[in-house]
């Protein structure tokens, strides 16, 4: 599922010194790292400009890539990584209002027909914690605890606790919704 | 996985957008870029040592060279600046003031990270010196954000040695503190003059929303020029004229404080030039704040009453495309321009580029032979979108500089604020950057100094000081660290340097040390060669300046002595001058603090027509009550 033994082939060959494996590469991988960005950041534009980020940094990260690593994981955990670098920069620029909070300014202005469950989960994610957001996000990007757990670098049980703890949460938020 | 979870990523995989395919295919550009540049810069393959074979600056150099793309400079500029900060000795002592003594390649040891953390900084070790300079402002900068200030600028590719420590701040440009220099090691001072003051309106801004500026927001010599001295005019043809006096230093009775100040002749207003403005701007999402765009509306009807009915404005706006919204109208046609202020609003993301190519060909077909055009550029400094290589846009605006239109930058807002990116596109473009965030601010920048805004009357103003050994033990620039030169740029009239205009003045302030004096800080060498000073016995210093007229390519050289009986009274300058230094920490001041600063300041307030000096004493006290928190 994860796993995309090609692209493990081609970062190994890109890794060392291979272009045209490397261009095949981040082709293949572009779309599935945007997903992740987005849903890290909760902004298109934000997202944009974290994928701009890794890409001008994934060669010099590749050198860094083990043979005996799988090139998905590792590539999550650079996503993950650059994102949080990019809130700490957001956060010490006054910037941190970006992202979700400009998200949330845009949910407002934006068109009234957007499907609202898309809309609450959107607003609801902005008020997770960002342990929790990041784990949600990853997880529901297919991503199996065990290999959530890699990425992020914390026991597997950390990353099933979180989850329930982000779906207690959202539970939670819909029920003050709904009762008003 | 449960159902409910299986819900949130059915709702998640709707929510989820496809990428931008223009940006997927500028990143996957700039991967591809940076690949192959990495390729070159480790020698085909992956190297069997840990370390390139033919020395770190070398392969520095090399990348620096490779790095001549669009994109790729951007991209890397930041981690070049990172390996050059490790491989220094010199360390965070990367001023150009040290220049002199070029870093010599030692052997950091590049680890292969595996951490995969994306900034570079926390990851290759320097073993010889803390890379502290770089440890904020060196992560690898978000490519379409980085900046670098202009006087970095015109070194990079040159000399890998001249890097300024600012060249990668993202938000605030600005440089460790000039250090402390020893006259028998250092006698010359280098510098190009400042005229801007946004730093004060910055550091105003933040005091009044209850807190201490950042430090690097805090330029000092932006502060004490942000407020009008009595320096004697220029007479005759001269463009402007140097004022020379030393005075005791508030916070140090053994040293004192050398005063160089630059009055710039005013030219009447009735008397001037047609204008040919452009005002250039922002109209994206961002500038929607009441601080803003309504604001930059305000602010412009108050400039419009000060044009002559000859001058002529045009209007261009960027936002998600650029557009020209008012045709070239004379200034006379006040209803028009009016109107077309009013059609403004905010919308759409900001593509600062375009808009700024649009302004330009306005500008050109505005002014005739012999005139001089100017955009201005009102923004929140937020060039997210379009603004992909802040080098080549920095080039461009040289360029134009060069055919005779100038640039001005007013900021709007914080937050957003890009200061570096306004800092460096201001210095390429002969003008001022200026930060507006109340209605009298832009009554000072755009109505009471309208002249020295739009009319420069004198380039690339340089100045350089020598001091005399024999009577000075110690010397230190306060202030102007974004703009510190090198000795030998001084007489190089291709570098480029500050602009004075009509009426400008412009301070700098050292704190000297005289010999014997109980405050010198540094002891004579038991090795050294002590070498005689031979100076004149009653000469402090030499002071020579270098100015181009507008337009012109050679400059010109005014050489005067800073001799001893040279007296007079900082006064409020140096109440600002140590106001600026307490927020930026005050390593120099010992004891002194924000009440002698408010004491100093009251002493000397003078006549304060405008109220700005009573205005700085309140923020004083702000900082004051503030810092004790």
């Amino acid at each position: 599922m994860l796993m995309r033994t090609d692209d493990d082939t081609l970062a190994r060959a890109a890794a060392d010194g291979d272009a045209a494996a490397f261009a095949t590469l981040i082709e293949h991988q572009y779309d599935r790292l945007f997903r992740l960005c987005f849903r890290l950041t909760g902004s298109r534009a934000e997202a944009e400009d974290l994928c701009q980020d890794i890409c001008a940094a994934l060669p010099g990260k590749l050198r860094g890539f083990r043979a005996d690593a799988q090139f998905t994981t590792w590539l999550y955990r650079v996503c993950v990584n650059a994102a949080h670098d990019r809130r700490r920069r957001a956060a010490t620029h006054a910037r941190a209002a970006e992202g979700w909070g400009t998200w949330e300014v845009d949910r407002r202005a934006a068109d009234q027909d957007t499907a609202e469950a898309i809309d609450w989960l959107m607003q609801a994610m902005r008020q997770l914690p960002e342990d929790l957001r990041d784990t949600l996000a990853l997880v529901l990007d297919d991503i199996t605890h065990r290999e959530a757990a890699e990425i992020l670098g914390v026991p597997e049980g950390t990353i099933s606790w979180r989850v329930s703890e982000a779906k207690k949460k959202l539970a939670a938020l819909r029920q003050r919704e709904e009762t008003p | 996985m449960s159902d409910d979870l299986d819900d949130l990523k059915q709702m998640m995989d709707a929510a989820t957008p496809p990428p931008d395919p223009a940006r997927r295919k500028e990143n996957i550009a700039l991967a591809q870029k940076n690949f192959e540049n990495l390729q070159e810069f480790w020698g085909h393959g992956r190297p069997t040592s840990d370390r390139p074979t033919k020395g770190l600056m070398s392969g520095v150099r090399k990348m620096l060279n490779i790095m001549s793309s669009r994109g790729a400079l951007t991209a890397t500029t930041a981690l070049v600046a990172v390996y050059i900060a490790m491989l220094s000795p010199l360390g965070d002592n990367l001023m150009p003031t040290s220049r002199t003594e070029p870093p010599a390649p030692a052997p950091a040891k590049i680890e292969r990270d595996d951490t995969v953390a994306v900034p570079v900084e926390e990851e290759l070790p320097a073993p010889l010196v803390e890379p502290q300079v770089m440890s904020d402002s060196a992560a690898i900068a978000p490519a379409g954000r980085m900046m670098e200030s202009a006087p970095a600028t015109s070194y990079i590719v040159a000399e890998p040695p001249v890097f300024m420590p600012e060249s990668n701040t993202e938000t605030f440009a600005n440089a460790d503190s000039n250090p402390l220099q020893v006259t028998a090691e250092n006698p010359v001072s280098t510098f190009s003059i400042d005229v801007d003051t946004a730093s004060y309106a910055v550091v105003r801004n933040a005091l009044m929303q209850g807190q201490l500026p950042p430090r690097d927001a805090v330029r000092i010599e932006e502060m004490v020029n942000y407020f009008p001295y009595d320096y004697a005019e220029p007479e005759g043809d001269g463009a402007f004229l140097p004022t020379v006096s030393l005075s005791p230093t508030p916070w140090n009775p053994d040293t004192r404080l050398l005063q160089i100040g630059i009055q710039g002749k005013g030219v009447p207003l009735d008397d001037r030039p047609p204008l040919n403005l452009v005002f250039l701007i922002d109209a994206s999402g961002s500038m929607e704040a009441p601080n803003k765009l309504p604001l930059l509306k305000q602010s412009f009807r108050l400039m419009l009453s000060q044009l002559r009915p000859e001058d002529e404005v045009a209007i261009v706006t960027y936002a998600g495309s650029a557009g020209l919204v008012l045709n070239p109208t004379p200034a006379g046609d006040r209803s028009t321009i009016l109107a077309a202020l009013d059609r403004l609003s905010a919308g759409g993301s900001t593509a600062g580029e375009a808009g700024l190519q649009q302004a330009y060909a306005t500008a050109a077909t505005m002014t005739e032979e012999g005139e001089l055009g100017r955009v201005i550029l009102a923004t929140d400094g937020d060039f997210n979108v379009g603004l992909s290589d802040p080098e080549a846009l920095k080039t461009y605006i040289s360029d134009k500089r060069e055919s005779g239109t100038y640039l001005s930058v007013l900021g709007f807002g914080r937050g957003n604020l890009d200061d570096a990116t306004m800092q460096a596109l201001a210095q390429n473009g002969n003008g001022q950057a200026a930060y507006i965030d109340t209605l009298s601010e832009a009554q000072k920048v755009l109505v009471d100094q309208l002249g020295g805004a739009l009319f420069p009357i004198a380039d690339d103003v340089k100045i350089q000081v020598e001091f005399n050994p024999a009577t000075v033990a110690e010397y230190r620039l306060i202030g102007y660290e974004t703009r510190a030169l090198n000795r030998e740029d001084f007489n190089n009239d291709k570098v480029d340097a500050g602009d004075i205009g009509a009426g400008h003045q412009v301070t700098a302030l050292y704190e000297v040390t005289p010999v014997g004096s109980p405050a010198v800080l540094t002891d004579s060498l038991r090795y050294g060669a002590d070498t005689a000073a031979s100076g004149p016995e009653d000469e402090l210093a030499f002071l020579r300046l270098r100015y181009k007229a507008p337009g012109a390519a050679d400059s010109q050289l005014i050489e005067m002595p800073v001799t001893e009986d040279t007296s007079g009274d900082a006064g409020f300058a140096a109440a600002i001058a140590g106001f600026g230094q307490l927020l930026r920490g005050g390593a120099y001041l010992g004891d002194w603090g924000y009440a002698d600063a408010i004491d100093l300041a009251n002493r000397t307030k003078g006549d304060d027509t405008f109220g700005y000096r009573a205005e700085a004493i309140q923020l004083m006290r702000l900082a004051e009550s503030l810092s004790d928190q």
